[in-house]
């Protein structure tokens, strides 16, 4: 280097310059590489060095900046077309397809623009669970009034249990709201936004009461939000900032996709769980899912588990629970844990709720989110009372405050806390409700059965998982959407497909069957028979 | 040039042996030099080398940092029980408390939005209420207690709503029509059409029938403050800004920038202007967020105006409307107080009437409306967004699964609005109870020598104190709060908590008061005074 240094100097044109006078030289030569004459002053071999790098990192901050408010379009534009082009033969799907093309063209044309991420949203294509839904309602089944409806399957609500309510409430309401002492100014003013601190120890009752068995929940670390849905997406906004991401072992709940992802910035990664295993978790495929996301240059913050499963319905063991709480702890991320079906079990498992995993450890408290709500475990999904119960303060203090875009109304909080503390009502309600539970899904399975179709050994929540991949062909997502249009335009049956689910299978479908009634049982079967006879026909 | 020369050189006895010696010391010194002086490429090379080798350093340290992490993570799982945890979370803590300043702790972090959220200083608005909360005025139990001033509540007509419920919750809820089924099923989440019906019945009754309000267009939230949120969502995207004539309420910053990520640039009202918007204020704030690059999608106003509560003139809509269009901005219009109170001289002018009746683009204008001022119903959160852009109102209903209103409230609701003996009564009585405040509160404030704005609607009054505040500065002002909150045992709004630009005025919310209470209150104020 020292050798060829100056005959390339000599090359440089200067060089007349530079042989004359020294002094001079270093003029040309500053004149020529623009950093030499800083580099060249006191310290040069340092501020040569760091000066193109600050430049360089700065350069790369800007780029940064730049890049990333495009780039979340980009991934929810990328993530569409999956669902869009295999469902392009449905009629609806198309439509809305068009439709959707048509406000967006709309967008760019018409004078005010909205911002990117509404374009999002509206585009957002509908996936067949939406659709299924929207199609229920405009015609829904009813035995007398309307009996060529389409009959609901999709929808994870609990009706079995409605007579139990009817009689509280038409026993209790007036004085739920108004009586108790309190005028309405207990109702009708400002109340704090989190939820009134009685219902906050009802609630906590309650939880300890269904799912604690050995721990009890502290009213101070619940949160009340106006629905499980809002409960999930403040946390995820106090957990990860935008272009964060969490694992979720899928098949998961369809909802998730909104919940988590509109607004947030947040990405879901699935983990894919398998039939061979039963749909179980395994701690290898996470630690996988976790290495990839990585490596991607995604952070992950968290992991994201329905417990009881949403769609499967199996329970999580207490030991995948504890490897789980160590996998967090390992990588140091969240865990958040939907719980909403928790006393809708009905099968010989246990449930062990993530607190009671938690409360016998003494450290990592902090990383545990429990998500609970009303909608599912005593039926009243109109309430719209979800809570977030979380052992972090921070996560606490952050859910607190962003409660103010989702309290609960103040009538709402009076009949459920007085609800809630009527504890022999709350006994009996959910013994009597596991017992129909129990009943209903073993008339239901024993129905499917009979057609041929096997469903995975579930224990809670409101719907059991199917297999029909022996009745769609081809073998992949279009199959298992054909299917799925089939029972829904000519069965007139809205099940949900374990597409929407993510689920890696095809063929799988998510039947809730809590909406029914006993006698209605024979009239799914019989529209689902229809079907399967078409399918098995050609084979 | 010479010095500079020697300087870099650490070996001046050398470079003044000759210029050749120079040049190899210099290489020998300066690593790059070398290779920079040599041929044309000396700039492009000087430039990237250095570049390229941070490149590789950050490369390194992130590929270090992630390894860090892998290969010591097999030990803990093996390792049985609590001892391990304990220092598998310490070494963790280490790797990241170097690279990054967040992970200062090895506990499980919250989001960095969600820190900005607890750091998020509370204002002397913030911290009054909850003062005020923590130790409420009572006559007869807690006479030293705080009173509450700062709180927009209206409680004035609190006493109608309860008779009504007393009568109708349980036919309401329940009997009405259908059976239990109506109000524990999932319902949709914007809002039952019923209630939507009754509400767009509700406002056409208070805008005295100019308008008609269509529900089809209609958005029903749980509560104002989601209902801004979820527009400014839709209108604007990270980064993006919306200009906010101030004063504005104190809740406007939070509502719009936690989650939404947006900025609010305020477009600062005088005094000598009576508080009122101007379009050349509005030009020259559009121009200062130009300028710093910020992207301005919209406009958001309150009418009537909140802290201030004066009206836009006609005028002023018009106005407004026309800088909207010629910079293609969007218009929230948070119509919340429309109902409460009265005034003879001017007549409220509600955003909808102005689309209703001219050519401008309909897609651009948003409106607000809750029923927490009007209705005296906080409590029961209803807010509703009333817009005519499809795109805002398809995306809204999406959004609207966040912030649905219980079934509940809806079924009350509809059929306290279908009540419309009721709700006219209401509505007149409400206004008389308003405005008899008003003038008493009002009275009141000039006896004492305070001078308000002369407000036309809403449940507050705008206060110049500016007279009693030394030095004259916004520390002035918050010693004057101070002074009240501590003193006197009042929580009113300093003005600097609502943005405003001059120092001294304050807000008083006088709906939560009994009228034998503004003695009390008079009194209190004297003695700070």
């Amino acid at each position: 280097m020292t050798q060829t240094g100056p005959r390339r100097l000599h090359n440089s044109g200067m060089e007349d310059e530079s042989r004359d006078q020294s002094p001079s030289s270093s003029t040309g030569m500053r004149l020529i590489v623009p950093l030499q004459g800083i580099v060249q002053g006191r310290g040069g071999l340092i501020l040569g060095s760091v000066i193109p790098c600050a430049m360089f990192y700065f350069l790369q901050f800007y780029l940064k900046r730049r890049r990333s408010p495009p780039n979340p379009p980009e991934h929810h534009t990328s993530s569409p077309p999956s669902p869009a082009p295999s469902s392009s033969n449905l009629t609806e799907l198309s439509r809305s397809a068009s439709r959707s093309n048509l406000l967006m063209s709309r967008g760019s044309i018409g004078r005010p623009h909205v911002s990117s991420r509404v374009h999002c949203i509206a585009k957002s294509n509908d996936s067949p669970y939406y659709i299924g839904l929207d199609k229920v309602s405009a015609d829904p089944y009813d035995s007398f009034s309307n009996p060529n409806g389409v009959i609901q399957l999709g929808l994870a609500e609990n009706r079995l249990t409605l007579d139990l309510i009817e009689n509280w409430i038409a026993e209790k309401l007036n004085d739920s709201i108004l009586g108790g002492g309190l005028s309405v100014s207990g109702i009708a003013t400002y109340q704090p936004f989190d939820g009134m601190p009685e219902l906050k120890v009802a609630m906590a009752g309650f939880m300890s009461q269904v799912m604690g068995r050995t721990v009890t929940f502290d009213p101070s670390q619940i949160v009340l939000t106006s629905g499980a849905t809002s409960a999930i997406e403040i946390l995820c906004f106090a957990l990860a900032d935008q272009g964060n991401a969490f694992l979720i072992p899928a098949p998961y709940y369809p909802g998730f996709d909104r919940d988590m992802k509109w607004r947030t910035g947040v990405e879901l990664i699935p983990v894919h769980c398998r039939s061979s295993d039963n749909f179980t978790l395994s701690i290898p495929v996470l630690d996988q899912a976790f290495n990839q996301a990585r490596k991607r240059g995604q952070k992950v913050k968290g992991i994201l588990l329905s417990n009881p499963s949403n769609p499967v319905g199996n329970l999580m063991t207490r030991e995948t629970l504890f490897s789980l709480l160590d996998f967090a702890r390992e990588k140091n991320i969240h865990i958040i844990s939907d719980e909403l079906f928790a006393a809708s079990t009905f099968g010989d498992e246990e449930f062990v709720s993530m607190a009671e995993i938690i409360d016998s450890e003494d450290t990592d408290k902090d990383r545990v989110h429990i998500v609970y709500g009303l909608s599912k475990d005593l039926a009243l999904p109109g309430f719209r009372v979800g809570v977030i119960y979380s052992y972090n303060e921070n996560v606490l203090t952050v859910s607190r405050k962003m409660t103010r875009f989702s309290p609960v109304s103040a009538p709402t909080q009076r009949i459920v806390t007085s609800m809630l503390s009527d504890t022999t009502f709350i006994k009996d309600f959910t013994e009597r409700n596991r017992e129909r539970l129990r009943a209903m899904y073993d008339l239901f399975v024993e129905g499917l059965e009979e057609l041929g179709i096997g469903c995975t050994k579930s224990s809670g929540g409101l719907y059991c998982w199917c297999d029909m991949s022996g009745l769609i062909r081809p073998y992949n997502e279009k199959g298992e959407l054909d299917l799925w249009d089939k029972l829904l335009n000519v069965a007139k049956i809205n099940i949900t497909p374990g597409s929407s689910c993510h689920c890696i299978e095809p063929g799988w479908f998510r039947c809730c069957f809590t909406t029914l009634d006993e006698k209605d049982i024979p009239v799914v079967i019989e529209r689902i028979r229809s079907v399967v006879e078409t399918c098995k026909s050609p084979s | 040039m010479k010095p500079n020369f020697q300087n870099s050189a650490n070996n001046p006895p050398e470079t003044t042996a000759g210029s050749t010696g120079i040049f190899t010391d210099m290489r020998v010194i300066v690593p790059l030099q070398g290779v920079v002086q040599g041929g044309g490429s000396g700039v492009v090379l000087g430039s990237i080398i250095p570049c390229a080798l941070f490149y590789f350093l950050q490369l390194y340290l992130k590929s270090k940092n992630r390894t860090g992490d892998d290969p010591s993570a097999p030990p803990p799982p093996q390792l049985p029980e609590i001892s391990p945890p304990g220092g598998e979370l310490q070494r963790a803590q280490s790797v990241r408390s170097i690279w990054s300043p967040r992970g200062a702790n090895g506990q499980a972090q919250v989001s960095s939005r969600g820190s900005s959220v607890i750091k998020h200083p509370d204002s002397p608005y913030h911290l009054g209420l909850k003062r005020a909360s923590e130790n409420p005025y009572d006559e007869s139990r807690n006479p030293d207690g705080i009173i509450q001033l700062g709180l927009d509540e209206n409680k004035l007509s609190m006493d109608l709503v309860q008779d009504w419920l007393m009568v109708h919750t349980k036919c309401s809820t329940i009997c009405q029509e259908l059976q239990i089924n109506g109000i524990t099923a999932y319902h949709p989440f914007d809002g039952l059409s019923e209630l939507k019906m009754a509400v767009s019945g509700f406002m056409s009754q208070v805008m005295e029938g100019r308008v008609f309000f269509d529900p089809s267009h209609m958005i029903l939230t749980s509560g104002v403050t989601p209902a801004i949120e979820m527009l400014v969502f839709c209108l604007a995207d990270v980064g993006n800004a919306f200009l906010v004539p101030s004063p504005y309420s104190p809740d406007l910053d939070r509502d719009i920038k936690w989650r939404t990520g947006v900025e609010i640039i305020p477009v600062p009202c005088r005094s000598s202007d009576n508080f009122s918007l101007s379009t050349t204020s509005l030009n020259r704030a559009y121009n200062k967020a130009k300028k710093r690059g910020l992207k301005v999608q919209g406009v958001i106003i309150s009418n009537p105006s909140n802290p201030v509560g004066n009206l836009l003139s006609q005028e002023t809509l018009y106005n407004l409307l026309d800088f909207a269009t010629e910079k293609n901005l969007h218009i929230i219009a948070t119509e919340i107080l429309a109902g409460a109170g009265d005034d003879k001289n001017q007549e409220f002018v509600s955003m909808a009437e102005i689309i209703d009746s001219e050519e401008y683009d309909r897609k651009r204008v948003h409106i607000i409306y809750g029923l927490s001022k009007d209705v005296s119903l906080p409590g029961f959160r209803v807010g509703v967004i009333y817009s005519s852009n499809q795109n805002i109102l398809q995306a809204s209903k999406k959004l609207a699964r966040f912030s649905s209103i219980s079934s509940v409230s809806q079924r009350l609701l509809i059929s306290m609005f279908n009540d419309s003996r009721f709700v006219g009564e209401f509505i007149r009585t409400n206004r008389e109870r308003v405005e008899r405040m008003s003038s008493l509160f009002v009275g009141g404030l000039k006896n004492l020598g305070i001078k308000s704005m002369k407000s036309s609607r809403g449940s507050y009054c705008w206060a110049d104190m500016s007279g009693f505040i030394r030095p004259y500065s916004e520390k002035g002002e918050l010693e004057l709060w101070e002074k009240f909150l501590n003193v006197a045992k009042m929580n009113v709004t300093p003005g600097s908590c609502c943005h405003c630009i001059e120092p001294g005025w304050f807000r008083f919310c006088f709906t939560g008061l009994t009228e034998n209470q503004i003695p009390l209150v008079m009194e209190r104020i004297q003695k700070v005074l």
